[in-house]
């Protein structure tokens, strides 16, 4: 094979990888939130017995059942991705990896599952309680799934506690490689990441509904309950990034001159570029729209403060200027809109018009795609700023990749796209009916409960018995 | 033991979990086409709509075990079987949405069965396919070269053999599910698919043997022989014993009156002590190879200091989710009622 068709492959077996893990993460991010939202309202309706809390719950399942599943499917594939393209990464880092991921299986993914079953088909075979548990049990899973996937990847930003042997990786300490410097902060972002999303999705179909003046009382219940959410979540989201931020200057600084496009070595009073556009060529920005001395003053602290350039390094030590650093505007651009939104809800709520102002409800409901563009923008900073490397500074991604052929990873990218875009757009259909159609009625709710223990039959008939008895009523 | 060992039969432990659960909702779906209605599909799909997750799992902690303990094999093997890995992919995620949409699709139901049904198939065809291909040993240029060289007479009859064997799981698991005709009709193909998993066992067994002198050596080089004879020998009598019972099974839907069948649940036990009676043998076949003749456990292990730190995981969890899965069966124990159940 020539030099070419090597790169070729290379370059291909990156692009599906980004496309397939860009795909996954969709759904993942609407899940670990909506998963804790789902047990936060069954809780309150077993404390409260206030229906509405129920018809949350009861309404919510049926999206989260469906993006549940196709993060279950699309999250396999990443599984054997490491081993099908990245063959050499495998080999190099399964020691430290593979471990992580094997807890990640053990103590969440099967919890998960195990639960779900309970949590979708149970409501007439278990307890409300017993119930409320597999509901709650799903939910941690997804906590849990999240910490360790995010301890795999935060060690490939800052790798710590290893040693490399024959040119491998070996772990000389499992807290180190866990709690890595950036693990922490990683993890806290992307949790309050995922609850934001969940938190204005559902804000913005409530205020959907609102706006179409249905389901009102279901809707209020839920839009004023988000916007609670979202005033407690969103500053604290921005100051966790902050955190975050402190951490890149200090770990990956030119990740960090990426994100904010600063080009020579070492630069002091560095200003706040609130637009530009990096021209990696030349090495310098074009139409730079600027508040001077603004980066210096959130990365350091002081105005002067001295910040690490892109020039620092030799050009191919640097990632991809412009993707880091509009993503990362994207991302930070969603964040303050997001706050903005639960400040404006505040202060309609005191003015008592919450619910009627259309404006405000049109711009909620325009909110529901925005939790998972920032995190898509935020893992864009946080992959692609961290190349040419797949393991900061000790393992280049264009070195691991299996050596396959061109063609055959062609073919294996097209099914990809064709399948993934196929599915997306029957996701969003399904999404949308299930939106449409609305939450059960309340009357709906009751349910009829034969025990743990009654066989399918019993359920059954019980099933049936209720039904007739509404028919006669009806009659 | 050593601990390479443990992981080595912990990996055994987890393809043969995945292949007999995943093995019997696969095998739902390898059947669609054999039954026509609507109705029924709606029944065959909710038999198995509550566990498919968690059966599949087993998949993921397969692969993270080879992942975790024995890197080389997994970059090796992985890479070396791109294309039919990436197949089963596509089918197991064809199949695994079909379950979320097809129940609340209308006009496009039909097309989500059909989704179902060949992705089933897909991934149990790719699953077979790679089985043939390790037991007969990956080609040394598999990464760079032809694809078509996966290819082979053998690696097709195992691809074969593993579409029926699960679909057997899926009949005998459907006569323990359901009622009425479509009792009876997973009985009367269970006998049929029983007839096929047999004979490709049988060659599939002569094939691995007369191939390779150090496997036949280990078969029937000595006094072991004695000790593997009850291997073939009670396949045999479970084969002989699921046959009877499919036929009772059939034969009471034949009669006029009622007649109760015993032993309902025999023949997917059956059928499951089949499948772990196959596995053993292939497993008597291939150790120590993860990869036949070319990567041994031991040669691919990773560094003591992972196999200790996922130990006390494994050994605290697997127990754990043994239990928590089968709480999850006996909730949903007895027949599968056709009535919305759920969310």
């Amino acid at each position: 094979m020539d030099i070419d068709s090597t790169q070729l492959s290379a370059i291909l077996s990156r692009l599906q990888f980004a496309f397939t893990v860009s795909f996954h993460i969709i759904f993942p991010s609407i899940t670990i939130g909506l998963a804790t939202l789902i047990a936060l309202w069954e809780g309150l309706w077993l404390k409260t017995r206030n229906p509405v809390y129920l018809q949350l719950a009861k309404f919510w399942i049926k999206p989260f059942a469906i993006t549940f599943g196709m993060g279950v499917v699309s999250g396999i594939v990443l599984s054997y991705e490491f081993g099908t393209n990245f063959s050499k990464f495998s080999e190099l880092t399964g020691a430290v990896l593979g471990p992580l991921m094997a807890y990640e299986v053990l103590t969440a993914f099967f919890l998960e599952a195990g639960f779900l079953g309970v949590m979708l088909f149970g409501w007439q075979r278990v307890s409300e309680r017993m119930h409320f548990f597999a509901s709650c049990t799903v939910a941690v899973g997804t906590w849990i799934s999240a910490f360790w996937i995010i301890a795999a990847n935060s060690w490939m930003q800052t790798p710590a506690g290893h040693k490399i042997v024959n040119g491998r990786f070996e772990v000389e300490s499992w807290f180190e490689v866990i709690f890595n410097p950036s693990m922490p902060y990683r993890l806290s972002h992307m949790l309050l990441a995922t609850l934001l999303t969940a938190t204005f999705l559902v804000m913005a179909t409530s205020a959907w509904y609102l706006l179409k003046q249905q389901h009102q009382a279901f809707a209020r219940k839920a839009l004023s309950l988000t916007l609670w959410l979202a005033l407690l979540l969103t500053p604290l989201q921005i100051l966790i990034g902050d955190f975050h931020g402190l951490n890149v200057k200090e770990h990956q600084p030119v990740k960090l001159a990426a994100m904010e496009g600063i080009w020579p070595a070492r630069e002091a009073n560095v200003p706040m570029l609130l637009f530009a556009i990096p021209d990696p060529a030349n090495e310098k920005n074009l139409f730079e729209v600027k508040v001077p001395g603004l980066a210096s003053l959130i990365l350091t602290h002081q105005w002067h403060g001295e910040l690490q350039g892109l020039k620092s390094v030799p050009k191919a030590d640097r990632p991809n200027v412009p993707l880091v650093f509009f993503s990362f505007r994207i991302m930070v651009g969603i964040g303050l809109l997001m706050m903005f939104i639960a400040a404006a809800g505040l202060w309609l709520r005191l003015r008592g018009t919450l619910y009627q102002s259309r404006w405000f409800l049109r711009l909620c409901s325009l909110m529901a795609p925005s939790g998972v563009i920032a995190v898509l923008a935020g893992w864009y900073v946080v992959e692609v700023g961290r190349q040419p490397w797949l393991v900061q500074g000790l393992v280049r991604t264009m070195d691991v990749v299996s050596p396959l052929p061109a063609e055959r990873v062609a073919l294996s990218l097209s099914l990809f796209v064709l399948t993934y875009s196929l599915l997306f757009g029957v996701y969003l259909y399904f999404l949308g009916k299930l939106i449409k159609k609305g939450p059960p009625a309340l009357a709906d709710l009751q349910q009829l409960k034969v025990g743990v223990k009654a066989s399918g039959y019993a359920v059954a008939f019980t099933k049936n018995l209720a039904d007739e008895t509404q028919h006669q009523g009806a009659n | 033991m050593d601990i390479s060992l443990f992981y080595f039969l912990l990996l055994g432990f987890a393809i043969l979990m995945y292949v007999l659960l995943d093995g019997f909702d696969l095998g739902i779906g390898i059947l669609y086409p054999w039954f026509n209605s609507d109705a029924e599909h709606d029944h065959l799909m909710r038999s198995v709509s509550h566990v498919w997750d968690g059966n599949e799992t087993w998949l993921v902690f397969g692969g993270v075990i080879l992942f975790g303990a024995f890197p080389s094999a997994y970059a090796l093997l992985l890479s070396s079987l791109y294309l039919p890995i990436m197949l089963m992919l596509i089918g197991l995620i064809f199949r695994g949405v079909a379950f979320e949409y097809r129940f609340k699709s209308h006009s496009s139901k039909m097309w989500w069965s059909r989704a179902f049904a060949i992705g089933s198939t897909l991934a149990a065809f790719c699953q077979g396919l790679m089985l043939g291909v390790v037991v007969q040993g990956v080609p040394s240029d598999a990464v760079q070269g032809s694809s078509l060289q996966l290819l082979t007479p053998f690696s097709l009859l195992t691809a074969l053999s593993v579409v029926a064997g699960y679909a057997l799981l899926g009949c005998a698991y459907l006569v323990m599910k359901s009622r009425g005709a479509i009792q009876h009709k997973a009985a009367q193909r269970g006998r049929l698919l029983l007839w096929l998993v047999m004979i490709a066992m049988a060659l599939v067994s002569l094939y691995t043997v007369l191939a390779d002198p150090l496997i036949w050596q280990r078969w029937f080089g000595g006094w072991h022989t004695l000790l593997l004879l009850p291997l073939p020998l009670l396949a045999l009598a479970a084969a002989r014993l699921l046959y009877r019972d499919l036929g009772r099974v059939r034969k009471s839907h034949h009669l006029a009156e009622q007649v109760v069948v015993k032993h309902e649940d025999r023949p997917f036990w059956l059928a499951v002590s089949l499948f772990v009676l196959a596995f053993v043998g292939l497993l008597v076949s291939l150790f120590p190879y993860l990869l036949p003749r070319q990567l041994s456990y031991q040669q691919a292990v990773a560094p003591d200091h992972s196999l200790w730190f996922m130990l006390p995981g494994v050994l605290i969890f697997v127990p754990l989710i043994l239990a928590y899965t089968l709480w999850g069966y006996r909730i949903f124990a007895g027949k599968v009622e056709d009535f919305e159940e759920g969310y």
